[in-house]
């Protein structure tokens, strides 16, 4: 077996060594009951090239996002990665290496990781961020339980423009820690009125900007609200590229921003793996949960890079932790890092800029369409659509066209009939002119 | 003696105070400022075109401040990130014995495959028609692990090994919810993960520690002492996490159901028994697996993991959303907590869990077999063992006997040196090697858990042998200073981790004008 050093007479000179008869005596331990003697019922041993073949013919069962016109968000968006960021990904010294527990033996992971928590800081204009979560979703539900014990709190209020799967996973978290939601109903359009449902008991309000909607909302009056009533104002980000062009979560007031930050470095993957960005407010920074990096100096004074203020950890704290996580996301944090550090400011704001373009030029065509309405007022690169027939069989019939037409609301509301005229379309600097016409040319065709 | 050895009786001491560089590099020890401290504002990695002109759709909400990220080139960038690699260690070169993590070889093959455009490049919210293969895929992995772990049921989607711990503990809250029988405390043992005591309470749970036998196993009489009616579960690590396969586990989990408890397991050290041992016949209800340890997906620094968990038929009921059907039109994704998944306790993160590290996990096991993931288990044990003999009589062993996949040695040895564990540890850096797991588990002095994998060739363990020992005779001769002043020969010496957590400093701050106009 290939990935095995040992041979044959290795193994017999190691048994000899440890001074027993053969491998079995090394598991006499395991009762006699479960040991299992034979082969399991499982394929043996292939070659690169056998398995090659056939992880290969799996693949090519699907379509793939890039070999088709491609509209989808909903919370994973379709960007260009640059070739330099997977190539420099894969050296083995950060693919290979572990949790930076060992400074002296991890300076670059480190110092990595002290340059994505400042780009998180910068890009959302909060004072402090953490070396990564795992994914948007799960670091939403991580700031409704640290706003809970910033606060000493139990109560959350989440808008209905949360996405839908960030809004499950708090309330499956919320659920075991004993914690309250204020669930508000789903829909476009802003119809809530978030500040009425705030008061003493109230830890935080959980919005997100743009919104699953994709409408994008100034919410530093809600903010101020939340402050005076002692509450946390929590801003999810899904789509974190949106930055690079709409004022940031910090300087309209936010105490945590969670985001997903798979825009950055990261490919579709079918969901995962993606990385979760968290930042908050500096005072705040011992409720915060995962791994931080902070400089230090060396035995000689020079500047270095460490884990720090662990004791809010669980390989210390235990079940004091602020979090039960240890492994989070660090390859795809890098990954991020690498991509944001290719923009720089300017690509940033250009990338950020040709998003915007794609998106309008994508809904002024769309919604030219008979019975086809745009209902945003304000967007990024991802808008909602009502549509005169359910959205899902639109998309399945667009699917067949060839072309990956957005994503139908009703797939995460089957239970609210008046949204399943809706549909969700998103398009990046992936998106070409030829793609948006055929967009446009199979949509006619499916409404005709 | 090996050319090892030889090597090493002849080793010249480096002149660690050599006289400072110009640059302040070391040869191939490049140093490397932040990025932020490259800056050329203005300049940018990627070409791209100029946006068309548009009537905006922001009105008014456009970002106005900069954000203040530095601007550099991509062969900038290039340099930048090579240089931070080069100052890592890593499995791809050398021996990374760190107990508990399982830092084996990482194939390239599985990274390959994972980059074929058919998994990477797919949207987690495609239409079914279009994402078969994935499914398929999905699929097929459960397979293998149900076939592996003996269990009937497994849930995907935990993002890693704690939120599988997560995802396990509540569905047993859920189960016990459902039996109208609520319980407050969980049984941990003392030598555990922190990540069980931190998952229980999370999900609300009293934590209750579980002491361990002079045999550095769960004391059987204990956890009859401490379960009765009100514990919903123990949680255990077998083998434990002394390297020690806990050999009463058949008592434990019969007086665990007797009680009406459940029997977690933590599936982290699954690699001592992986093809060889299933779960199920050691009467385990739930068990986590780490992809990115058994599974051998990359650690990258820090993560992603994939923490899929096996659960028993009571506990199938309360897996979390999404789960995966069969039906005419071929696989399907119920993502709602209702209809078929009304009891599910939900979803536990966005989308459908860490594909990326599902084709890695399968090119992992389709490459070996159940022939050679037996074989895994064997060398594993083998490894370990061949270091428990070759270091036992000059370092102090925890627990007498064979153990599995990593070995347990305490600080005894080290008595009256005044040479710590820590110091012991950064010693072994200046030799080239990382160091094992240090100060855990806590149920012994000073720990020291050696881990070496399978995928260490037994010249990689001679040469591990021969530095331990050197060390550990060195520590007995009396040459302390050097110790506690190692490591020497890293690209920095010693951190002062106090001073980092006193006035923590977590991101770059550009320099205030009054700064600048001082300097």
């Amino acid at each position: 077996m290939r990935y095995l050093p040992l041979t044959d007479a290795d193994r017999t000179a190691m048994l000899a060594a440890i001074g027993v008869p053969s491998i079995e005596a090394l598991f006499a331990d395991v009762p006699v009951a479960a040991r299992h003697a034979g082969l399991l019922d499982l394929p043996l041993a292939m070659g690169e090239l056998e398995v090659e073949r056939r992880l290969g013919r799996i693949a090519a069962k699907n379509t793939s996002a890039g070999s088709v016109p491609c509209f989808l968000g909903g919370g994973a968006y379709r960007h260009h990665i640059p070739a330099a960021v997977d190539h420099l990904i894969q050296r083995g010294e950060f693919l290979t290496s572990y949790t930076p527990y060992q400074p002296e033996l991890a300076q670059g992971t480190l110092q990595a990781l002290f340059e994505f928590q400042t780009q998180v800081a910068l890009l959302t204009a909060m004072e402090v961020a953490n070396a990564s979560l795992y994914d948007g979703a799960t670091a939403c539900a991580e700031a409704v339980a640290m706003a809970g014990r910033v606060t000493g709190r139990h109560q959350a209020v989440l808008s209905g423009g949360l996405h839908p799967h960030y809004r499950a996973v708090c309330e499956t978290y919320a659920r075991f820690a004993g914690n309250r939601l204020v669930l508000q109903g789903a829909g476009p359009g802003g119809g809530e009125d978030l500040a009425a449902l705030v008061d003493g008991e109230t830890a935080c309000v959980v919005v997100q900007n743009p919104d699953f909607f994709g409408e994008i909302r100034d919410y530093s009056e809600l903010a101020e609200i939340c402050h005076r009533a002692g509450a946390l104002l929590v801003v999810i980000v899904t789509e974190i590229l949106s930055l690079g062009a709409i004022i940031p979560p910090g300087e309209m007031g936010a105490d945590i921003v969670a985001a997903e930050g798979q825009s950055f470095g990261n490919a579709l993957n079918f969901g995962g793996p993606y990385v979760g960005l968290f930042a908050a407010r500096e005072k705040f920074v011992r409720q915060m949960p995962g791994r931080l990096v902070g400089e230090t100096h060396d035995a000689e004074g020079r500047r270095g890079w460490v884990l720090t203020l662990s004791t809010r950890e669980q390989h210390i704290r235990r079940e004091k932790a602020t979090s039960n996580i240890c492994t989070n996301s660090g390859l795809c944090a890098l990954a991020f890092t690498i991509h944001l550090a290719l923009l720089g400011e300017a690509g940033l704001t250009r990338l950020a800029w040709l998003n915007h373009a794609a998106a309008v030029a994508t809904a002024e065509r769309l919604a030219a369409i008979p019975g086809v309405e745009l209902v945003n007022d304000r967007f990024f690169n991802e808008f909602t659509l009502r549509l005169p027939r359910p959205a899902a069989t639109v998309v399945d019939r667009l699917a067949a066209q060839g072309v990956l037409g957005g994503v139908p609301v009703s797939r995460f509301y089957p239970e609210r009939p008046e949204l399943q005229g809706l549909l969700l379309v998103a398009a990046t600097e992936t998106v070409t002119p030829e793609d948006i016409d055929g967009f446009e040319v199979a949509l006619r065709e499916v409404l005709r | 003696m090996s050319d090892w050895s030889r090597a090493l009786s002849a080793h010249a001491t480096p002149d660690a105070t050599a006289a400072p560089t110009i640059s302040g590099n070391r040869g191939l020890q490049l140093e490397e400022p932040l990025l932020f401290e490259q800056d050329s504002p203005g300049h940018c990695g990627v070409d791209l075109p100029e946006p068309p002109p548009l009537r905006s759709r922001l009105a008014g909400l456009e970002r106005k401040a900069p954000t203040g990220l530095p601007g550099l080139s991509e062969p900038q960038i290039v340099r930048h990130f090579t240089r931070l690699s080069q100052k890592n260690y890593a499995i791809d070169a050398g021996l990374y014995p760190l107990g508990s993590c399982t830092m084996k070889h990482n194939p390239r093959l599985n990274e390959k495959l994972a980059r074929l455009p058919g998994f990477a490049d797919l949207h987690p919210l495609q239409p079914r028609s279009t994402v078969q293969g994935a499914l398929e895929l999905i699929d097929t992995v459960a397979h293998w692990l149900k076939t592996l772990t003996g269990m009937p049921a497994i849930a995907l989607s935990p993002a890693a090994g704690a939120q599988g711990e997560l995802c396990g503990i509540m569905a047993i809250r859920a189960a016990l919810t459902a039996r109208g029988d609520p319980r407050s405390r969980i049984l941990v043992p003392e030598s555990a993960h922190g990540t069980n005591p931190s998952t229980a309470a999370t999900c609300g749970y009293a934590i209750e520690a579980l002491p361990a036998n002079a045999r550095g196993r769960v004391d059987l009489a204990a956890v009859k002492a401490q379960l009765d009616t009100d514990v919903a579960a123990l949680m255990l690590t077998n083998p434990n996490t002394c390297g020690l396969f806990e050999d009463e586990i058949l008592e434990i989990a019969d007086a665990v159901h007797a009680a009406g408890a459940f029997f977690y397991c933590d599936g982290a050290n699954f690699n001592a028994i992986v093809g060889r041992v299933r779960p199920a016949e050691l009467g385990i209800d739930a068990l986590h697996l780490n992809l990115h340890k058994t599974f051998s997906t990359p650690h990258g620094g820090g993560g992603p993991g994939s923490g899929p968990v096996a659960l028993g038929l009571e506990l199938a009921p309360h897996a979390p959303v999404p789960w995966l059907v069969h039906d005419a039109d071929g696989f399907a994704l119920v993502e709602h907590g209702d209809g078929q998944a009304e009891r599910s306790i939900g979803r536990l993160k966005g989308f459908h869990g860490q594909m990326g590290m599902f084709v890695r996990a399968l090119a992992y096991m389709m490459s070996h077999g159940a022939d050679g993931l037996k074989q895994v288990a064997e060398d594993a044990v083998l490894n370990a063992n061949y270091l428990r003999v070759r270091l036992a009589d000059l370092l102090s062993l925890s627990f007498p006997g064979t153990c599995m996949h990593e070995v347990l040695f305490d600080d005894h040895f080290l008595k009256d040196t005044g040479v710590t564990t820590l110091d012991f540890a950064k010693a072994l850096i200046d030799e080239g090697f990382h160091p094992m797991t240090m100060y855990f588990p806590l149920v012994v002095h000073g720990a020291l858990l050696i881990e070496p994998t399978e995928t260490e060739s037994k010249a990689s363990l001679d040469q591990f042998v021969a530095v331990v020992r050197g060390l550990a005779e060195r520590a007995r001769e009396g040459d302390a200073a050097s110790f506690r002043s190692a490591p020497r020969l890293t690209p920095r010496r010693r951190l002062d981790e106090t001073a980092a957590a006193r006035k923590p400093v977590l991101r770059w701050r550009s320099a205030s004008p009054q700064q600048e106009a001082a300097e």
